[in-house]
């Protein structure tokens, strides 16, 4: 049988081994609840603590400010709808970008139903946001930006240095504005450490760094108040009720544990592939178009590339790879079995033929340089085999 | 030191056929179910073969069930579903005074923002009489929500009556069924609901795994979550795949085993109150004589702190609760106690002691063995007794933490 070349780590990760061990262990023997008061309960709650304390490490934050959540969508649910309810007396505007995940997207769309204004920034071609035109859009009445890191189809990472500036700015001329940052496709890849980015409210997901699915976590800084969206016994320091997700919490906190041993080797090594993957295609093969900065931009996340092969159908060419033991994905994971509207790459300016001929490739550390070689390889044939039928036709 | 766990209503230990179920799907089968390729489709299915398993165990339809993170997010799932979807039609919730708190504190906060509450008494033994959920309904009333079985002393309330008051006035009814599903049937026919709740960690599953059931055409939206669309855009999120599978795994089991269990739990619990009550002075069983969950049984042992109480026990190696998990940590007497009348200083001596299907006649003696001399030793400590009854000094600091501050 053919080994499997898995390039679709931003749909998910194979959980780490010490991630499934973690969870085994609170399986089996820590299956106590945190709140009970006695030794089995105990023990939860020390797991528990634990992995809030690799989380905190991680991001070189205090514990107190990691908040576990069943998900990225939860968190980015909980960090906007959250601000936006405590602090709308201070004003009903929010600033986002026209590429966030539809976990931020739609509950923008769900807040504007509510009465907020929103702003969208647009993109470059590149999938970048201009910084003018945040700071234009900045009112007495913004109470939240939210622009997230990495995004997840191509790969693109805002200048979050130029984006705090202008942030840190409007607070000082009395402005409220609250930064949340969307960082699920960040952490573990490149560096997300909140109190020095400048961010109010960050949030991350299991699935994405070797964690299980899930859990996630929401990063609250200090003197924000969010309110909760799940009330009931008062759990998270009343801002997320709902018995501990103990496996799932300490497996995500021993796969960020993980994260720390690989940090900055791990993503040159993924910007390597990245480079060799995207050198290869555009080299080799003709009309394709890299979506998304270049290799050794900084604009370039080391472990996304999304690439449209004109004259294909992605969904094609991802089950032609498939047989060849090749897993890739035409987009993010959460619309890839719908009809989608490939928002995102359109907001990159793509027609809607480059949309529809868009692969991702997603790298984890793990990833080797042969099965980049190989991936390339069998891309220059799939690419031409369909091209060549499609013309048959 | 031997070790018995007595705390199944606050958690259970996870099945070993349920976690190696689950493992498969941590191991190896770790693909996103949305995702387009073998690893996404394998996973599909096997989330779609769960909640088979989850809808048969309820006698509901395959798409009538979304998987959530938990009893609480179902529960208020449901609850602001029905409300800001029928916001047009009336603004009135109905709900029992012993509902646990993630339904309560998500009542409450639908009441600030201006929908109506009405909180139905229950009578000594925790029970809801169900006219006066008919004398409650009006014209706006939107939903009732009142839970199946309780958290805290095991009360089974009588859904069936209740809900052919709310199908006679076309009155939305949800119930949370965490404590009662596994233990005794649950069906959503049966019991006439249109919403339902289920954790997986009472049931042998893990934690932070749960369903919603949502009757098809009932008047409910999202509005909770907002993301991908998954669970056919009724919950956004990448499903915790591993937790779904444990989650219908679990169920099948319990369906499965549910009669042998419920027998051979309940007969341990009878004599397990049998044995206190007869052995143990100024003991007061709580909840139902008789309409009561298998496996649960709540005293409150007079002159006494429960916690004391607890953590004498713990230091035996058993591990039991005072009322619900959730609350443990506060000094405040259970709401679900007082609304029995019980007085407050009878409150705070409540224990509840919820057995589960690792439980032995061994468990028993054992725990009649230690709580005999800790009865004994707690009382003799205790200035609680009849003739000095406790009086609370609102200035005094002390007071508010313990109440057998003598100061
Ligand atoms: C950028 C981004 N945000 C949020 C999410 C949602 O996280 P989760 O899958 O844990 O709900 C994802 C992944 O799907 C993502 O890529
Ligand atoms: C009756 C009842 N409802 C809801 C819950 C909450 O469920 P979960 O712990 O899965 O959030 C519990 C358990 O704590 C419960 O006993």
């Amino acid at each position: 049988m053919k080994q499997d070349i898995y390039l679709d780590n931003s749909a998910t990760t194979k959980p780490s081994p010490e991630a499934v061990q973690a969870v085994v262990e609170c399986m089996e023997e820590i299956y106590g609840n945190p709140s009970s008061v006695h030794r089995k309960g105990l023990e939860a709650a020390r797991a528990v603590n634990r992995a809030r304390e690799a989380v905190a490490d991680q991001l070189k934050v205090d514990a107190k400010k990691v908040t576990f959540t069943s998900g990225g969508t939860e968190s980015n649910n909980l960090a906007i709808k959250g601000a936006a309810s405590s602090y709308s007396n201070r004003g009903k505007h929010i600033i986002t970008t026209a590429i966030e995940h539809p976990a931020v997207r739609n509950v923008c769309r769900d807040l504007a139903e509510d009465g907020f204004e929103i702003t969208y920034l647009t993109v470059d071609e590149m999938g970048i946001i201009q910084v003018s035109e945040l700071a234009e859009a900045l009112r007495e009445d913004t109470i939240l930006v939210s622009i997230m890191y990495v995004n997840n189809e191509t790969g693109s990472v805002q200048p979050l240095d130029k984006i705090a500036g202008v942030i840190k700015r409007a607070k000082k001329d009395g402005k409220l504005p609250l930064w949340h940052v969307d960082a699920v496709q960040a952490l573990g890849r490149l560096p997300v450490l909140p109190t020095k980015m400048g961010m109010d409210l960050v949030s991350f997901s299991g699935h994405k760094v070797h964690g299980p699915k899930g859990i996630g976590a929401l990063y609250v800084g200090t003197g924000v108040s969010l309110r909760p969206q799940i009330v009931g016994g008062g759990q998270e320091g009343d801002l997320r009720s709902g018995t501990e997700n103990v496996p799932g919490i300490a497996g995500f906190g021993a796969a960020v544990r993980g994260l720390v041993k690989g940090e900055g080797t791990a993503a040159e090594h993924m910007a390597s592939l990245r480079k060799l993957l995207v050198e290869g295609v555009l080299n080799g093969i003709t009309g394709c178009r890299l979506n998304g900065p270049p290799p050794g931009n900084i604009g370039a996340a080391p472990h996304i590339a999304n690439i449209s092969f004109n004259g294909v159908r992605g969904e094609v060419l991802v089950h032609w790879l498939e047989n060849e033991g090749i897993y890739a994905s035409t987009g993010s994971a959460c619309s890839s079995r719908k009809q989608v509207e490939h928002s995102v790459l359109k907001s990159l300016g793509l027609s809607e033929g480059e949309a529809e001929g868009a692969l991702r490739f997603s790298f984890s550390p793990e990833n080797t340089v042969e099965e980049v070689k190989v991936v390339v390889r069998k891309l220059k044939e799939g690419v031409e085999e369909l091209r060549s039928f499609a013309k048959m036709q | 030191m031997r070790r018995v766990y007595m705390d199944h209503s606050a958690t259970t230990p996870v099945r070993a056929e349920v976690a190696e179920e689950m493992y498969k799907y941590i191991i190896d089968n770790f693909g996103n179910p949305t995702s387009l390729h073998s690893f996404g489709r394998q996973v599909r299915n096997a989330v779609e073969e769960a909640r088979e398993n989850v809808a048969a165990s309820i006698g509901a339809k395959t798409n009538e069930i979304v998987f959530t993170s938990g009893g609480t997010e179902s529960d208020n799932m449901a609850i602001h579903g029905v409300a800001h979807a029928n916001k047009n039609k009336g603004n009135h919730i109905i709900t029992s005074a012993v509902e646990h708190h993630a339904v309560i504190n998500t009542v409450k906060a639908l009441g600030k923002e201006g929908f109506t509450i009405t909180i139905i008494p229950v009578d000594k033994h925790g029970v809801v009489d169900p006219d006066d959920v008919a004398n409650a309904i009006t014209e706006k009333t939107i939903l009732v929500t009142i839970m199946h079985a309780n958290n805290e002393v095991g009360t089974i309330q009588p859904i069936q009556e209740i809900s052919k008051i709310t199908r006679e006035h076309g009155v939305i009814f949800h119930t949370d069924a965490v404590q009662s599903f596994g233990k005794i049937p649950v069906n959503v026919d049966d019991l006439g609901v249109d919403l339902l709740t289920i954790s997986g960690h009472k049931i042998y599953a893990p934690k932070g795994i749960g369903a919603l059931y949502i009757r098809k055409g009932t008047r409910w939206k999202q509005s909770l979550f907002h993301g991908g669309s998954q669970e056919r855009l009724r919950r956004a999120g990448t499903e915790n795949v591993a937790g779904i599978v444990a989650l219908g795994k679990a169920c099948r089991l319990a369906t499965d085993d549910l009669e042998s269990e419920a027998r051979h739990i309940s007969q341990l619990r009878d004599r397990l109150i049998e044995e206190v009550t007869s052995n143990i002075s100024y003991v007061n069983i709580t909840g139902h004589p008789t309409r009561r969950i298998p496996g649960h049984a709540s005293f409150c042992f007079q002159y006494i702190e429960g916690e004391s109480m607890l953590l004498s026990l713990d230091m035996k190696g058993i591990a039991a609760s005072s009322g619900s998990a959730c609350t443990s940590g506060s000094l405040e007497p259970s709401h679900v106690l007082l609304s029995m009348g019980i007085p407050h200083e009878v409150a705070h001596g409540s224990i509840r002691l919820t057995l589960g299907r690792d439980n032995t006649e061994e468990d028993i003696d054992y725990f009649m063995e230690v709580m005999q001399p800790i009865v004994e030793r707690l009382r003799a400590m205790s200035p609680l007794d009849q003739e000095t009854e406790f009086q609370m000094n609102s200035e005094c600091e002390a007071c508010k933490v313990s109440s057998s501050c003598r100061a």
